[in-house]
């Protein structure tokens, strides 16, 4: 079944298209791909989806509804979360307050406090982050960080989530104990679409592969169909 | 550890706090009207930045219209003040200034940082240009006579509306509104994309800050009897709130309270004292504090608290 689908969708900055008709489709269950050159809209392209940015044209559904010109708020309450790439925490709140946060304002208005709390803790946990729940968030490692941005995007309770460049400026071993997360957030029944530009991470893990180049959509497939695609592979390496 | 040593506090310090209001509430029965007359000051410039203090104090949207909810509370109580009973006007002043801010909210919170700043500043001269132009045009007068109202009314009526201002920003900071707010203050794009309104919120707090200075503004304008857009839009409405607030600290709820009753009597004295350098003065005094406090008095009180805890 399809969750998210995207119809022509435009993006113009100026004269600059930063995408330019990009279609796609992404069903419930998969984890999907984004990858591209630096510059290649990806992020402009999750803005247009979590309603950071509007659409210049084309159109956006979730679950065959129109969320295009939604505004950010409304569409996490629909279901949707993301993470930053360059992290937005709450700095001087504790890491407990940024989760609590998102599941208080989430997708479930009504919840009550000691729910909210008690699903926080649990998504501590599931992060691996429940021994610095009193921490300030800016004092959390990078790794840790990412952690948390991943924590309280979850407590939002969205079906779909996507990831900005979750893995960046992590280490071999961070990169490998984010992979394992992002299954394991998969096997909680959430449906991913991420960014990333760790090739040996991106491959293993993503069912489906949709690469950007200039805000235009080169190529779509599996990890294996992506990686001996010619036209990629010009984008990468050059002639 | 902290949370049991707070839990362990609570009982006490609320037991202090009724203490003081029941001390507050039988003052004039036992001090000189002068006193009353100041306190009714102290009181003014307590509300004032307390409820800035609501909504500047998390969001860090520093806002300089207060003076516009202020003055225009005060003209309310000018010009319903005859007809309504004392309750009443007050209630019509705050309500008035309620209104007000939720459409200027709305127009002016998509703005950030600098621009917010400068356009509530804006916003709050052009109310009192458009009063002035209002007046002499329409009404062909400078300034409004006001009902008067005696010291001992005007001590009581600030008392209740402080208490109210106190409890509904201790309410505030404790609900999720309030992490909300904070969450505003230090990345309001992810706080949007966690699901909080953050326009809708912010406007609402706005309005509900801008209640509480124009219930003031109506109970201060019976005390002073005359009133013209001159003194009831003064800049100083506007500027005195942030520099007290920043000066007691908006870490904690005490920190605008602390601040606006020291520096009312700071200036209080100054101006009786030194009437020549009293500005002077006063401006030394707020430089060496945002320099050498940059936490305010909160900051310094609980760096001194925990340096008593370690010995």
């Amino acid at each position: 079944m399809r969750i998210l689908e995207g119809e022509r969708v435009a993006k113009y900055f100026g004269g600059l298209a930063a995408v330019y008709n990009v279609d796609f489709d992404i069903n419930q269950g998969e984890i999907v791909g984004l990858i591209g050159p630096n510059g290649a809209g990806k992020t402009t392209l999750f803005n247009l989806i979590s309603g950071a940015l509007p659409t210049t044209a084309g159109e956006i559904r979730y679950k065959n509804r129109k969320i295009t010109s939604l505004k950010p708020n409304k569409i996490c309450k629909r279901g949707i979360a993301r993470t930053f790439q360059l992290l937005k925490l709450f700095g001087k709140m504790t890491v407990f307050e940024n989760v609590l946060l998102g599941s208080l304002f989430g997708k479930s208005e009504d919840i009550n406090e000691s729910d909210a709390k008690r699903d926080s803790l649990e998504l501590l946990e599931f992060v691996g982050l429940s021994e610095v729940r009193a921490t300030p968030a800016k004092e959390l490692t990078l790794a840790n960080q990412k952690r948390l941005e991943v924590a309280r995007g979850l407590a939002t309770k969205p079906e779909l989530f996507l990831l900005d460049e979750l893995m960046a400026g992590l280490n071999p071993t961070e990169v490998a104990q984010a992979m394992e997360l992002v299954i394991m957030i998969r096997d909680r029944g959430i449906t991913i679409f991420m960014i990333e530009h760790v090739m040996k991470a991106i491959m293993s893990v993503c069912d489906r592969i949709m690469v950007l180049d200039h805000g235009v959509k080169i190529a779509e497939g599996t990890p294996e169909e992506i990686t001996t695609n010619k036209k990629v592979i010009e984008v990468y390496l050059g002639e | 550890m902290d949370s049991a040593r707070v839990i362990y506090k609570r009982p006490f310090s609320l037991g202090m706090l009724f203490l003081f209001l029941i001390l507050l509430a039988t003052m004039p029965l036992y001090v000189q009207p002068y006193f009353i007359i100041l306190l009714n000051t102290v009181f003014m410039y307590i509300i004032i930045t307390l409820s800035w203090a609501i909504f500047s104090g998390p969001t860090r949207y520093i806002s300089l219209a207060s003076a516009a909810f202020f003055g225009v509370g005060a003209y309310v109580s000018a010009v319903i003040g005859q007809v309504l009973s004392l309750p009443l006007f007050i209630a019509t002043g705050g309500l008035v200034s309620f209104i007000l801010a939720l459409f200027i909210g709305l127009l002016t919170l998509r703005l950030k940082g600098i621009y917010f700043i400068i356009f509530t500043f804006g916003v709050s001269e052009l109310i009192r240009h458009f009063i002035l132009w209002w007046e002499a045009k329409f009404a062909g007068t400078v300034g409004r006579w006001v009902v008067a109202v005696d010291h001992t009314t005007v001590y009581y009526v600030m008392l209740i509306i402080f208490i109210l201002a106190l409890l509904t920003a201790y309410h505030i900071r404790r609900s999720k509104f309030g992490l909300a707010l904070r969450s505003i203050g230090e990345h309001e794009e992810a706080a949007a994309h966690i699901g909080i309104s953050v326009t809708i919120l912010k406007t609402i707090t706005f309005a509900i800050s801008a209640f509480f200075m124009g219930a003031t503004g109506a109970i201060m304008a019976t005390r002073w009897t005359y009133i013209d857009p001159g003194i009831a839009f003064n800049p100083l409405f506007s500027f005195m709130p942030v520099l007290m607030a920043i000066f007691g600290g908006i870490g904690q709820l005490y920190g605008p309270i602390l601040g606006a009753t020291i520096l009312t009597l700071l200036e209080e004295v100054l101006i009786t004292e030194f009437p020549y350098y009293y500005m002077l003065l006063f401006g030394i005094i707020l430089i060496a504090v945002i320099l050498f406090l940059p936490n305010g008095l909160v900051g310094l009180i609980e760096k001194l608290g925990k340096r008593g805890n370690k010995g």
